[in-house]
């Protein structure tokens, strides 16, 4: 599966969680350009992307991304992309 | 049948402007918010809007120990707490090894001191196990060890809750028993977050907390409805014969329907009603509960009994016509998909579990859906099938009859009226939480509040058995009468079982109430009629009666003059 397919598929996630059809994701976007992503939305998103993927994410990766690029690149080692 | 945690979220944007609001708060030694978003939205699938107090993290003590926090301020009528078992084990870990023994006592005494503190009814979650291995399997045989100290605190915990009629527990242990540890907690999340409780998780907490809610509201299953072929036992019995059935240890997996009835028969015995709707010949459906010696289920045990070939629609409504009791309190078991959703769509109220096609996976997955909570239980319970079929009975010695007063004559009618008591208080509890038809106001009362309204001298309290020459009713009729003033009673609540209507008991009941105002000297008596949903069969109770309607701001009232009140006819004596 190519980066591509997956930022889609978390962008879905993410559109599905916070409730926002018209969400457009980019390597750079962080918690603070996208309404409604907090701490607790935050919680939801990482349990909805490993539910969706079937990986687990470590309390520190959960912790440590600055944006939607460092996540994704977390994402794309444990899937081997 | 559990929504999951981001519907239960959906749930939020609905309308619940005609829903019922109650104000309950929540405290919790970890983040709650999940669990407040998921309280609110699991009640609006249960039909009530839920004004929530979230107190700030980690008050637990501070809000219920104070008398003027500002969770008193706010007067909820549930207070739900969540101490976790990570704290607990945190605290066990700070205290001086020679101390950790006492750990589950210290909790216990502060959970005995908020419930004699609050007014409301409590809602406590028990602790699920953390087995922190220090003592391998020999935690079991040292009081030192936190899984000894976690099972003794959750067996005081109910210890507890016998005592204290206002504490109700949320069994989370029995959630995590279900679904494993692993699946309820989520270290990486709690690490970052402080949530114990997975997302996963969260709905079946909330689910239970609600079930114990709706069960104190009057809402919960009192009939249990049964197919028979393949449901109740393996094989069909008008093509297989009764003695080819799959029952009992010995063939194909009969086993798996014994433990099932056995199931069945417990329920009974704690209460619930029994049914049977089959699609077979009356006398063939019932041969293997005469012959099969396997059949843990007997003619005896079931109250309704319908076996023909119409449609398993119209045969519930007859069996609803026959028990008067709500379709939404009716569970109906059917192994035949077509059935049940001819139920469904016929019958949506009635619960219909989508049970699995493997029989070896009916129990495990009945188990999981809690149908069948309730708010008290008294020893009347286990009397009630006998009581409707001694009903099926009467309405069959009611059809020789041509004339009513006769028939009310024949059937040497006897009533007992006691104040309450502590031999009633129980039942009288209870019929306050289970009557929804004909009950005036639908005020619902926990045995603490019948304890309280015994010992207040502004009220004079009544309740009323009933036996026939058929048998024993039990308890069927509440009266509380509120003096408001020196010339005035105030009925607040006039509460009857629907097995006696028509027999009478009106008449009796108004009797005794104006008799009893005019030796205490009152001129008035005021009734008050408020709708619901279910109480319609009594909003014209007052007016048949010769009370005068006196509308007030809107209130449906009612007022007798206790100088002109002509007695009441009536067959039934006192005892």
């Amino acid at each position: 599966m190519e980066e591509e397919k997956i930022m889609n598929r978390v962008q879905d996630i993410f559109r599905d969680v916070l409730d926002e059809e018209s969400l457009t994701l980019k390597r750079d976007t962080t918690a603070n350009d996208v309404d409604g992503w907090d701490s607790l939305t935050h919680i939801q998103l990482i349990v909805a992307i490993e539910k969706r993927f079937k990986v687990k994410f470590s309390s520190k990766e959960i912790l440590s991304w600055k944006n939607v690029g460092e996540l994704l690149d977390s994402l794309c080692s444990k899937l081997n992309v | 049948m559990i929504s999951n945690f981001s519907t239960l979220q959906k749930n939020l944007k609905k309308d619940t402007s005609l829903m019922p609001t109650i104000k309950a708060a929540l405290l919790g030694d970890t983040a709650t918010q999940f669990l407040a978003t998921a309280l609110k939205g699991t009640a609006i699938e249960r039909g009530f809007n839920i004004d929530l107090f979230e107190a700030d993290y980690n008050q637990v003590e501070r809000q219920l120990l104070d008398p003027d926090s500002d969770l008193y301020t706010f007067d909820p009528e549930y207070i739900i707490v969540f101490q976790s078992t990570h704290k607990l084990l945190s605290a066990f870990n700070n205290l001086p090894p020679e101390q950790q023994h006492t750990l589950a006592d210290e909790r216990i005494e502060f959970v005995k001191t908020i419930a004699a503190m609050v007014k409301s009814r409590l809602i406590y979650f028990n602790y699920p196990e953390i087995d922190d291995t220090v003592f391998g399997n020999y935690a079991n045989k040292t009081e030192r060890s936190f899984t000894y100290q976690v099972r003794k605190l959750n067996l005081m915990l109910m210890e507890c809750s016998v005592a204290n009629t206002n504490l109700f527990i949320n069994d989370i242990a029995s959630i995590q028993n279900k679904m494993g540890r692993d699946a309820m907690f989520h270290p990486a999340v709690y690490i970052g977050s402080e949530m114990v409780l997975s997302l996963d998780a969260i709905p079946y907490v909330t689910a239970s907390a609600l079930d114990v809610i709706s069960a104190l509201h009057g809402k919960f299953k009192k009939c249990l409805i049964l197919d028979l072929d393949n449901t109740l036992w393996g094989g069909v019995v008008g093509d297989d014969g009764y003695e080819k059935l799959e029952l009992g240890h010995e063939l194909g997996i009969g086993k798996a329907f014994t433990e099932f009835q056995q199931w069945v028969l417990k329920l009974k015995n704690r209460g619930i009603i029994i049914a049977v709707c089959s699609k077979n010949n009356e006398e063939t459906a019932k041969e293997p509960f005469l012959k099969h010696p396997e059949m843990v289920l007997k003619l005896d045990d079931i109250a309704v009994f319908i076996a023909n070939w119409e449609n398993k629609a119209d045969n519930i409504r007859r069996i609803q016509s026959i028990l008067n009791i709500g379709y939404d309190s009716m569970v109906f078991l059917d192994d035949n998909p077509f059935e049940r959703n001819i139920v469904r769509e016929n019958l949506p109220e009635v619960m219909v579990p989508e049970l699995p096609e493997d029989p070896a996976e009916y129990l495990e997955y009945l188990y999981s859906l809690n149908l069948f909570e309730t708010a008290a239980f008294s020893n009347a319970d286990a009397e009630r099938t006998r009581q409707y079929q001694v009903d099926a009975e009467r309405v069959a010695t009611q059809i020789n009859f041509t004339n009513e007063a006769d028939f009310l004559k024949s059937l040497n009618m006897k009533s007992e009226v006691r104040p309450f008591n502590s031999f009633n208080t129980p039942r009288v509890s209870q019929l306050s939480q289970r009557s929804n038809q004909f009950n005036l106001r639908t005020i619902r009362y926990t045995v603490a509040d019948i304890e309280k309204l015994s010992r207040d001298p502004r009220f004079q309290n009544f309740s009323f058995t009933l036996t026939d020459k058929f048998g024993d009713n039990g308890l069927i009729c509440v009266v509380i009468l509120e003096k408001k003033d020196k010339k005035t009673l105030f009925i607040d609540t006039w509460l009857m079982s629907c097995r006696i209507l028509k027999r009478g008991m009106e008449h009796f009941t108004l009797n005794t109430i104006v008799d009893y105002a005019k030796r205490d000297g009152f001129e008035n008596i005021v009734g008050e009629y408020i709708p619901t949903a279910k109480n319609s069969m009594v909003q014209d109770h007052y007016s048949r009666l010769g009370f005068v309607p006196s509308n007030e701001n809107g209130r449906h009232l009612f007022v007798l003059d206790v100088a002109d009140y002509q007695k009441k006819e009536c067959y039934i004596t006192t005892v």
